[in-house]
């Protein structure tokens, strides 16, 4: 398979059927850019002027976006919040502060660091214990405070999380599944500072899909931490990631056309609502042959039956 | 070939040549969660990998809180 797009083909290293393109290494790395700077620009989310708070975990997504805002001459600082869960902490913590020392320091950036530890007196875990709260969420919380108040306190002018596609579309199909119609707002690629002591949130990753942001992270050499977080086995996000999955396979662009056209809606004014019934009667005539309600001049079934009625039997 | 697998870490011998995708298949992993690195190199689907191949197979999803 020969990449799309460069003009001398080269051999690809990623196919992307959603797009119905094939690209070599370079081409791939111009088409993540490209999608992430489309990212901020359609929806807002900072300048080359503002200063920028990254939150990184050590995986993929926090890393290859910390690097990709960095490659685009952004203003990239990086939070790192070590949650104290044993060896997958300190792995974790090593690769972000080798990427900090190794790439992020040549464009001037600063890695910060929180340790729960230090704060709560216990790590992620005896702290759900305690609390009687699933960890993952437990988790949630204290990054969410830890990131924000890191923000607010050292003027960044917005913070941005590692999010993508497939995080976005299995959030929304969780809150679809459960109608959290509540929560369906926050998932916005950009949130905006709303009240006094809330930062800006933007999700400059939201048109990259996972695999893409992790072949990124190969091709363009980021050493980022492949185990999965011990703590998230079995949890609700990882099954409806699998089912979308399925589904990306089998029918290509799904997750995309799922989670897009949800922010599409989502940006429209708000239409006046017109009831069912009203549609109907606004749409429907009888039809010319049986009398039925039909949109057409002869309804599909009147339609079906003259076709079948024209073709001699065998 | 020697397969390297993720979650948990394990090495597979699988017989060559086998085209990428037939790999995935016959480990019942899917594409769209996975990537298939040769030596330090990504490939795409139809590459034919051959018996002296080292072969990793990445696992690309991570969860954790809805939030």
């Amino acid at each position: 398979m020969n990449c799309t797009k460069c003009p001398t083909s080269t051999k690809a290293v990623i196919s992307l059927p959603r797009h119905n393109a094939a690209f070599c290494k370079d081409c791939f790395t111009t088409f993540v850019h490209e999608q992430v700077a489309r990212a901020i620009k359609s929806f807002k989310m900072f300048t080359p002027a503002d200063r920028i708070l990254v939150a990184v975990s050590g995986g993929k997504d926090s890393l290859a976006l910390w690097h990709i805002l960095l490659n685009l001459g952004y203003r990239a600082d990086a939070l790192y919040v070590n949650l104290g869960i044993g060896s997958y902490s300190e792995e974790s913590h090593r690769k972000v502060q080798h990427y900090a020392e190794t790439v992020a320091a040549a464009h001037s950036a600063t890695l910060l660091v929180h340790v729960v530890e230090q704060e709560a007196g216990a790590g992620i875990r005896e702290l759900a214990n305690i609390l009687h709260r699933p960890t993952c969420s437990t988790c949630g919380t204290i990054k969410r405070y830890q990131f924000n108040r890191a923000a607010v306190e050292q003027n960044y002018d917005v913070m941005a999380t590692g999010h993508n596609l497939d995080d976005e579309a299995a959030r929304l199909l969780g809150n679809v599944l459960h109608w959290q119609e509540e929560y369906l707002d926050k998932q916005s690629p950009t949130l905006p500072a709303s009240v006094e002591g809330f930062a800006k949130k933007v999700k400059p990753l939201c048109r990259l899909s996972e695999r893409e942001i992790a072949a990124y992270a190969v091709v363009n050499r980021i050493d980022y931490i492949v185990e999965e977080c011990p703590m998230a086995k079995g949890s609700k996000m990882l099954l409806y990631k699998e089912v979308l999955n399925r589904l990306e396979t089998e029918s290509p662009g799904t997750k995309q056309r799922f989670y897009w056209g949800f922010l599409d809606k989502q940006n429209k004014p708000d239409a006046p609502t017109e009831s069912m019934a009203e549609k109907d009667q606004r749409t429907l005539a009888p039809c010319l042959s049986c009398g039925q309600p039909t949109t057409a001049d002869t309804c599909s079934y009147c339609k079906m039956m003259a076709k079948a009625k024209s073709v001699p039997a065998r | 070939m020697i397969v390297q697998l993720s979650h948990p870490q394990r090495q597979v011998e699988i017989k060559g040549p086998k085209r990428t995708k037939e790999l995935l298949r016959e480990l019942n992993l899917v594409i769209e969660a996975h990537l298939v690195i040769r030596g330090d190199d990504l490939v795409t689907e139809d590459e034919m990998l051959a018996d002296a191949d080292q072969i990793e197979i990445r696992p690309v999803i991570s969860g954790g809180s809805l939030g």
